[in-house]
């Protein structure tokens, strides 16, 4: 595992009884933005093993929790290190510590600090009090920006098989697998396929709070319709292919929208499967829908209907 | 940013609460205030059920159904009839959620 770090308690400049505990995840990322904003301070850090997680994530899927926080508490004998009884935890962390149990079972008081590392300084020299600031965790256009190659790359990896699919259907002839219509019928819809991707895993997760309406899967729909509108001009299709494509690649960037609710820091379980009940069934009818009017034309051209 | 309203399994009881602060000081949306020692619900529908605040309640004056608000997560669950988890796989998958 590349980006983890050793579990367990590190010493940053002169620390000694009466420094403070920061608690941190194992993910290399979240240990060096944490070191970096402790410069200068005289400090413990004492790392959890979550798998090499981030503190959000970690503490979501319970390992960055409570039972591991007691553990490595007692593992390092931090009673025996210090002379206090500060434990020093990230906010996100409070999704899975529960700060009362880990008093019952150490003895050591947890204090969430800032959601973010570099507030911790301010936080200190503050007296371990929070703004309300620093309470809120943010979701800025270059934090969404960052998080793009993560929707664009589970996207791309089925692309092979959509082309693989488009292809076929288009090559296929009464004489069999024409490479050369193949070609020349798939190219726009695989132009589409990208485009959908574009609008879906980048366009909606950049200009999220800009595009109207709440719904992820609306949104995905907007932004994927506008590109689909834009890129239709430049081919020339017959009425059904045309249709079919109207339904469908708006409805691929919808679902590819969507599945960017997995990494804003502002959507919850209850709204997704809310969208899910409705977005699922539309997106399976629809799909098929546009496969019925892709063989229809097909049937038409051979002349079977 | 707000995601969708009237959603959020948030539930909150007054009479439980001892005005201890603790939610208002977890909570990443600010969902809660304090007013007149006692907390409030102020942003119902900036709540994303991350659960930070029932589980650090000692009262029992916060309930919610807490779970990630992942579509892949939720989806998957679906398929295979399991738990909406957030496994992307991979060592690499460190930044999802
Ligand atoms: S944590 Fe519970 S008891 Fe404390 S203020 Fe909030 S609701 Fe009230
Ligand atoms: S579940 Fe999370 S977001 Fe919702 S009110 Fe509680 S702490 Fe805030």
């Amino acid at each position: 595992m590349r980006y983890a770090v050793e579990p367990g308690l590190y010493s940053l400049g002169e620390s000694g009884v009466e420094s403070d505990i920061f608690v941190t995840a194992n993910y290399k990322l979240s240990f060096d933005i944490l070191r970096k904003s402790l410069k200068g301070l005289n400090a413990w850090i004492l790392v959890l093993d979550t798998k090499s997680i981030n503190v959000w994530c970690a503490a979501g899927k319970g390992t960055f929790g409570t039972d591991e926080l007691v553990k490595r508490v007692n593992e390092a004998q931090l009673d025996k290190i210090v002379s206090h009884k500060r434990l020093i935890v990230p906010q996100l962390g409070a999704v899975g510590v529960n700060a009362m149990a880990v008093q019952r079972q150490t003895g050591f008081r947890v204090h969430f600090g800032p959601v973010y590392a570099k507030d911790v300084p301010a936080y200190v020299n503050a007296n371990y009090k929070k703004s309300d600031e620093m309470r809120l965790v943010k979701f800025t256009m270059l934090d969404r920006l960052i998080l793009t190659p993560m929707e664009i790359n589970p996207s791309m990896k089925k692309f092979p098989l959509f082309a693989l699919i488009v292809l076929i259907i288009f090559g296929l002839q009464p004489s069999g697998i024409m490479f050369k219509d193949a070609w020349s019928g798939g190219l726009p819809f695989l132009g589409l396929g990208l485009a959908a991707i574009f609008s879906g895993a980048f366009i909606t997760p950049v200009f999220l709070p800009f595009i109207p309406f709440r719904s992820f899967a609306i949104k995905g729909w907007i932004t994927g319709i506008l590109a689909a509108f834009t890129l239709m001009r430049a081919f020339e299709f017959s009425l059904l292919p045309a249709a079919a494509s109207y339904i469908f690649f708006p409805l691929a960037s919808s679902y590819i929208a969507l599945q960017f609710t997995g990494s804003t820091t502002f959507t919850g379980m209850s709204g997704v499967r809310k969208e899910l009940k409705i977005a699922l069934p539309v997106y399976l009818i629809f799909t098929a829908l546009s496969v019925i009017l892709l063989i229809t034309d097909k049937l038409s051209q051979w002349n079977v209907i | 940013m707000k995601y969708l309203l009237n959603v959020t399994s948030l539930e909150f009881f007054p009479e439980k609460c001892t005005g201890c602060g603790r939610c208002v000081d977890v909570c990443p949306h600010g969902v809660f205030a304090m007013r007149d020692k006692r907390a409030m619900i102020t942003g119902k529908d900036l709540c994303m059920e991350c659960g930070a605040c029932a589980l650090n309640c000692e009262f029992g004056a916060i309930k919610v159904d807490a779970g990630v608000g992942c579509a892949a997560a939720l989806i998957n669950s679906i398929i295979t009839g399991g738990p909406p988890s957030c496994d992307c796989g991979g060592t690499t998958g460190s930044d999802c959620c």
